[in-house]
C-alpha cells in the first residue's frame, strides 16, 4: 500500500504538468531551512537558527512580537483612517462621527486602531517586565535595553498624541491635563522652579512649543496629528529596526553569552 | 456604586481591567519558573545553546501567535466601540479630568508632589533609572532564565516600582478617583460637592518651627540628610562588604540616589496620608 502510494506520488510529481507549475521540490534539509530565512526579505532579520528555549511561550510570553504586531495593525488601520480624517478643528470631530455612522466599516476601523494602540501599551510594558525578570538586559545587551526604554516612551507618546485626534471632550481634557505638567518644567516652563519669568513666559515656554498656543487649540490638533502620523512613527520604525537588529547581533533574545 | 460600574464599563478602561488579570497571571508564570530554576539549578550552557531552525519552528510560533492575537483584537473591536463624547469645549471642564489610563500613575503622584516633581523630575528619574539599570546592575548571574535566589535585590526593587508604584497607582487613579480628585470607594456616591478639609501642615510646622527662614533650613537639612543616607551606608559598610567594593563609588552613588528617589514617593504618601504633611521642605523657590 505504502509502496503503491509512494509510486503514485512520484508519478504525479514527475509529470510534465506538475513540473510546469512547481519549479522544484521542497527538500527537508537544514540548507533549505536556512535559505528560507536568508532569501526572504521579510524574514531575513531572523537568524537562521535560535536557542530552543527562545521558542517557549512560558519563557518569552510573546510580548515583543505582539508589540510589533500591534504596531503593524495601527500602521495599516491608521493609513486607512487618514483617508477620512482632516486634522482641522472644524472638521475633526465630524470626520470621526462620519467614520462611526456613514463610512462602511469605519467604526470597526477606528475600534481596531484604538484597541491595537491600547494593546501595544499593555504588551510593551509586559515585554519590559519579562526582559527584566529574565535578566536579558545584562551584558552584552545593555544598549538594546536602552533602545527599548526609548521605544517604550515612544509608544506612550504615540498613544498620547493619538488620544487628541477625535477632538471630543475626552480627548481635549485628557491632553489638557497631560500637557499641563509641562508648565512646571524647571527653567523651561513658565510656572516651574528656577524659571526666569521675565524671559520665559506662557507664550514661549516648553508647553507653548508642544501645543502651538497657550491652550489646547487648532494648532495643537495639527501638531499632534503630524507627530502622530509622520514624525513619531518614523522615529519608532528606525529604532525598532535597530532594536531587532541588535537582538540578533547580541546573540539572540537571551541566555548567557 | 453606579459611578464605579460606569468606570468599569468604560471602553477605555478595558486595558487596565485586563491588566488586573494579566499582571498576576504573568507574575505567577514567572514565579513558577523561577522556583523551578532555584530548586533544580541553573540550566546548563548546553541546554541554553541548544539550537533549532527558525524556519519552520519560530516562524510557525509567530504565525500562530499572530493569528490568535488578531482574533482577540478582532473580537474586541467588534464587541466594544471606541468612545466618542461630546465635541470638545474649552469652556466646559469635566470633573474629574483624567489623563489616559497609562498616565494615571503620574497624575496620581500630583496628589503628593508639586507638578514640577511629579510631572517632570520624577518621570525624568524613571527614564534615566530604567536606562541605567544594565550599567549599575553588575550581578552577572540570572542571565536568560527566571530566578529569585540569584538576584533578590534587583527583582524586589524593580517589581516594587513596576507593580506597586506604576500599576497599583494607575488602578487607584482609574477606579478610585472621583470629582475633585477625591478618593471614592466603589460603593460610595460621587458627590461633586464633597468637602475634604485641607488640614495639611508642613513638616517644619509639626516640629514647632514658625519662622520661614528656619523652616527653609530645616527642610533642607531633612532632605539632604535623607539623601546622605546613601553615602553614610557606603562608608559604614565599605570595609566589610565585598559587594560594595565591586560596585564602586560612582555606580553606588547612582544606585543609592535613584533608589532613595523612588522610595521617597511611598514615604511622602505615608507622611501625607498618616500625618497630613503637605511639604517636607518649603523654600522661597520651590516646595518638596
Amino acid at each position: 500500500m505504502n509502496e503503491e502510494r509512494k509510486g503514485l506520488k512520484e508519478k504525479i510529481t514527475n509529470s510534465d504538468i506538475w513540473k510546469s507549475i512547481f519549479r522544484h521540490g521542497y527538500e527537508n534539509t537544514g540548507r533549505r531551512y536556512t535559505l528560507q530565512i536568508l532569501q526572504n526579505v521579510w524574514l531575513h532579520l531572523h537568524p537562521p537558527r535560535i536557542s530552543r528555549h527562545a521558542l517557549n511561550f512560558r519563557f518569552t510570553w510573546c510580548m515583543g512580537g505582539i508589540t510589533f504586531l500591534m504596531f503593524l495593525v495601527t500602521a495599516v488601520t491608521g493609513v486607512l483612517l487618514m483617508f477620512y480624517y482632516r486634522p482641522v478643528a472644524e472638521y475633526a470631530f465630524r470626520d470621526v462621527q462620519a467614520l462611526e455612522f456613514d463610512i462602511p466599516f469605519g467604526m470597526l476601523l477606528r475600534n481596531m486602531h484604538r484597541w491595537a494602540a491600547h494593546g501595544m501599551v499593555i504588551s510593551v510594558m509586559l515585554h519590559m517586565f519579562r526582559v527584566f525578570l529574565t535578566g536579558s538586559y545584562k551584558k552584552p545587551r545593555e544598549f538594546n535595553w536602552a533602545v527599548g526604554v526609548i521605544l517604550l516612551l515612544i509608544t506612550f507618546f504615540l498613544s498620547f498624541t493619538g488620544y487628541l485626534l477625535p477632538w471630543d471632550q475626552l480627548a481635549y481634557w485628557a491632553v489638557t491635563v497631560g500637557t499641563n505638567m509641562a508648565r512646571a518644567t524647571p527653567v523651561l516652563g513658565h510656572e516651574g522652579p528656577f524659571t526666569p519669568t521675565d524671559i520665559v513666559t506662557q507664550a514661549n515656554d516648553v508647553r507653548f512649543a508642544l501645543l502651538g498656543g497657550t491652550i489646547v487649540g487648532p494648532s495643537t490638533l495639527l501638531r499632534f496629528y503630524i507627530l502622530h502620523c509622520v514624525a513619531v512613527p518614523l522615529v519608532a520604525s528606525l529604532l525598532m529596526a535597530l532594536h531587532f537588529w541588535r537582538v540578533r547581533k547580541d546573540g539572540g533574545i537571551s541566555g548567557p553569552l | 456604586m453606579e459611578h464605579f460600574l460606569a468606570l468599569v464599563s468604560k471602553p477605555d478602561n478595558v486595558p487596565i481591567l485586563a491588566m488586573l488579570f494579566l499582571i498576576p497571571y504573568f507574575m505567577w508564570l514567572a514565579y513558577k519558573q523561577a522556583r523551578q530554576t532555584d530548586r533544580a539549578g541553573v540550566p546548563s550552557d548546553a541546554a541554553l545553546n541548544d539550537k533549532v531552525y527558525v524556519w519552520p519552528y519560530l516562524c510557525r510560533n509567530e504565525f500562530v501567535c499572530a493569528i490568535i492575537i488578531m482574533l482577540v483584537l478582532g473580537v474586541w473591536s467588534i464587541m466594544i466601540d471606541a468612545p466618542l463624547e461630546e465635541p470638545s469645549d474649552p469652556a466646559k471642564t469635566p470633573n474629574p479630568s483624567k489623563a489616559p489610563w497609562y498616565f494615571l500613575a503620574l497624575q496620581e503622584m500630583l496628589v503628593y508632589f508639586d507638578p514640577w516633581i511629579a510631572g517632570v523630575v520624577l518621570p525624568g528619574f524613571i527614564i534615566a533609572g530604567l536606562i541605567a539599570i544594565p550599567y549599575i546592575d553588575i550581578n552577572p548571574k540570572g542571565k536568560g532564565y527566571y530566578t529569585i535566589k540569584e538576584r533578590p535585590f534587583a527583582l524586589a526593587v524593580f517589581s516594587f516600582g513596576f507593580i506597586i508604584l506604576w500599576i497599583v497607582l494607575m488602578i487607584v487613579g482609574t477606579f478610585l478617583r472621583g470629582p475633585g480628585w477625591n478618593i471614592f470607594m466603589p460603593w460610595q456616591y460621587w458627590d461633586p460637592h464633597k468637602i475634604v478639609p485641607l488640614t495639611n501642615v508642613n513638616l517644619s510646622y509639626l516640629f514647632g518651627i514658625r519662622d520661614d527662614t528656619t523652616a527653609n533650613f530645616f527642610g533642607f537639612a531633612v532632605v539632604a540628610g535623607y539623601f546622605a543616607l546613601g553615602p553614610i551606608f557606603y562608608f559604614w559598610k565599605y570595609k566589610t562588604s565585598r559587594f560594595l567594593q565591586e560596585l564602586g563609588l560612582v555606580r553606588y552613588v547612582i544606585v543609592s540616589f535613584l533608589f532613595l528617589s523612588m522610595v521617597a514617593l511611598p514615604i511622602k504618601m505615608i507622611l501625607r496620608l498618616a500625618l497630613n504633611i503637605k511639604y517636607v521642605w518649603v523654600s522661597p523657590w520651590f516646595n518638596i
